[in-house]
């Protein structure tokens, strides 16, 4: 139990989390750290679940059941983004985005 | 729960039932008869298409996490079709030496994501929404990147699943807020406590973008021109049609069904969305020269136009909008399946490729000619009657601001899709495309794309029967 620390607190830390993946995602050029940073959203958002189930509605679990598929199906969503990656890799030796460049506007 | 119950979910458990089949057969098949998988799977999703048109009772399963009502077997009916004729599409690459080894996978994959589609369409809280989209979307990706070896399908896959998993991750964070606002996750108890509250109203405007992602509307469809492009082309007829449609009505659903108290807060961001998406999309369609791309931007375009429906709000947008996705499927892939046969037959996707087709190919060009006009909605053809319908539902709300600028659009947009016309009925070519035989299961797709094309503009029952059973806000 996390006693004395605001809802408020919290939110603004998974807010931090949230930005910073958005950020991440735009500003990185490795893949693999584009895929952290979606990680990064996503636990933000489980953050937030979790937060508004324990201070807000105690008595039910549905915000701590989402939060729990949400880690589940990113999981899934990570294993195949890396099999795309290593794909990726063999085909082109890097996986900076900048070099996957064929299709363009 | 009474076991009769599960009828509620038929086509669901049917789907789920082909893809185990599918996968034994895969186990069980030599290697130098895995062509038959091909028959296999065609013939059985053709009859799982036909076993959903019995109707199905009303009603909720799982403690109202999965609701069935005729529409929605309806819109799975839709979303059945497209697969259906794309599987037929599909036949003759699936051929290819290349492919030989996965052709059983290609079909699970695409089972799959239609079972997420039929779960979303059919969701009663946002977690099995959730999933549903997910599991629409991670497979995809797989199938964008199948043809592994070639550079382009490989980036596609790649900016697929990156772009797809970040906007499902702007999707959730809005709706974590709806959560904490609400303080459940289900429809019905939701749509009570949903006010103009603003943390609800930026989870809104984060939902909204998350799903104008999947529906790739501007300025949230940068990945979609190169997905297009990059994915085989069966996949892009798939990603254009059944994705994009499957998305569209969960949006509208989810819309009509949660938000309805907001209404005035969505119909502007939708009013400001469909005006970007229908000129942007049109206008980048002008400059393309290669047929995939080309469609992309045009499938863009279409989706603005989808936007008009919903805006709308009653039962009269939500029939308009399925009826045009009705026409859109047998419309688009008539498009794709030209496009797909002659790139199979030659390699070659230009459009300046196409000069004087009509010459060496009639039929062919003839089925591209009705397709390009139902796309462009001239009137003897259904695309006249979807985009009419659609103009019709805005106005009678009183967007007449917005119909004119979606008819503007919708004049432009004639200019491209007659450059097709144009380049395969007059422009001369040196070296055009030879004369070839279509393959029968392509011919039986067009077949029913043309048929699809002409018969739904006229048979009024079907826009009747869409009618009848469509909801709306109240």
């Amino acid at each position: 139990m996390i006693e004395g620390i605001p809802m408020t607190h919290v939110l603004i830390v998974s807010a931090f989390m949230f930005f910073a993946g958005i950020c991440g995602f735009i500003i990185r050029r490795n893949m693999i750290t584009i895929l952290m940073s979606i990680e990064l959203i996503l636990n933000a958002v489980n953050i937030n679940l979790v937060v508004f189930n324990k201070y807000l509605y105690p008595d039910q679990l549905q915000g701590q059941f989402f939060a729990l598929f949400v880690v589940g199906i990113a999981a899934a969503e990570a294993s195949v983004a890396i099999a795309l990656i290593i794909n990726i890799y063999r085909r082109l030796n890097s996986i900076n985005v900048e070099q996957v460049n064929e299709m363009k506007y | 729960m009474e076991s009769n119950s599960f009828f509620l979910m038929r086509n669901e458990l049917i789907l789920v039932g082909i893809a185990m089949i599918l996968l034994v057969a895969e186990i069980f098949t030599k290697p130098e008869k895995k062509n038959g998988i091909i028959t296999l799977a065609a013939v059985l999703f053709g009859l799982a298409t036909v076993a959903n048109f019995f109707p199905v009772p009303e009603g909720t399963l799982f403690g109202g996490s999965f609701i069935t009502n005729p529409m929605t077997v309806f819109m799975k009916s839709v979303l059945n079709i497209g697969v259906f004729i794309v599987f037929l599409q599909s036949v003759t690459w699936l051929r290819k030496e290349e492919n030989h080894g996965k052709i059983s996978e290609y079909f699970i994959l695409v089972i799959s994501t239609l079972i997420g589609m039929n779960f979303m369409i059919s969701s009663g809280d946002f977690l099995m929404m959730y999933i549903g989209l997910e599991l629409a979307t991670i497979p995809i990706a797989a199938l964008a990147a199948f043809e592994k070896f070639h550079e382009k399908s490989a980036e596609a896959g790649i900016k697929l699943i990156l772009t797809s998993a970040l906007s499902s991750g702007i999707l959730l964070y809005g709706l974590s807020f709806i959560y904490g606002t609400t303080g459940s996750i289900y429809f019905v108890d939701i749509v009570d406590k949903i006010s103009s509250n603003p943390l609800q109203t930026f989870g809104l405007v984060f939902f909204v973008a998350g799903m104008a992602f999947k529906i790739s509307l501007v300025p949230f469809h940068l990945w979609t021109a190169d997905v297009y492009e990059g994915a085989p082309i069966n996949i892009t007829a798939y990603l254009s049609v059944v994705s994009k449609g499957a998305a569209a009505f969960t949006f509208m659903i989810i819309l009509f069904r949660v938000f309805s108290a907001v209404t005035e807060i969505w119909q502007p961001l939708l009013y400001t969305l469909a005006v970007a998406t229908m000129t942007v999309g049109n206008l980048f369609a002008i400059r393309q020269n290669n047929m995939k791309r080309f469609l992309a931007f045009s499938s863009i375009a279409q989706a603005g136009f989808i936007l008009l429906g919903i805006m709308q709000g009653g039962e009269l947008g939500m029939t308009t909008v399925v009826y045009f996705m009705l026409i859109y499927v047998f419309t688009n892939l008539a498009a794709f399946g030209v496009v797909s046969a002659i790139s199979e037959a030659t390699g070659k996707e230009n459009i300046t490729d196409y000069n004087s087709l009509y010459k060496t190919n009639p039929k062919l060009s003839l089925i591209m000619l009705l397709a390009m006009f139902s796309l462009a909605g001239i009137p003897p053809v259904a695309g006249f009657f979807g985009k009419f319908f659609l103009f019709t539902a805005a106005g009678a709300k009183g967007y007449y601001i917005l119909v004119l600028i979606a008819v503007l659009n919708a004049t432009v947009s004639l200019y491209y899709y007659l450059r097709v016309v144009k380049a395969m009925l007059i422009d001369k070519s040196d070296e055009p495309i030879g004369t070839f035989k279509t393959p029968w299961a392509m011919r039986a797709s067009l077949l029913i794309c043309v048929a699809g094309i002409f018969v739904i503009g006229f048979a009024s029952a079907i826009y009747e029967y869409i009618s009848s059973i469509s909801f709306g806000i109240n």
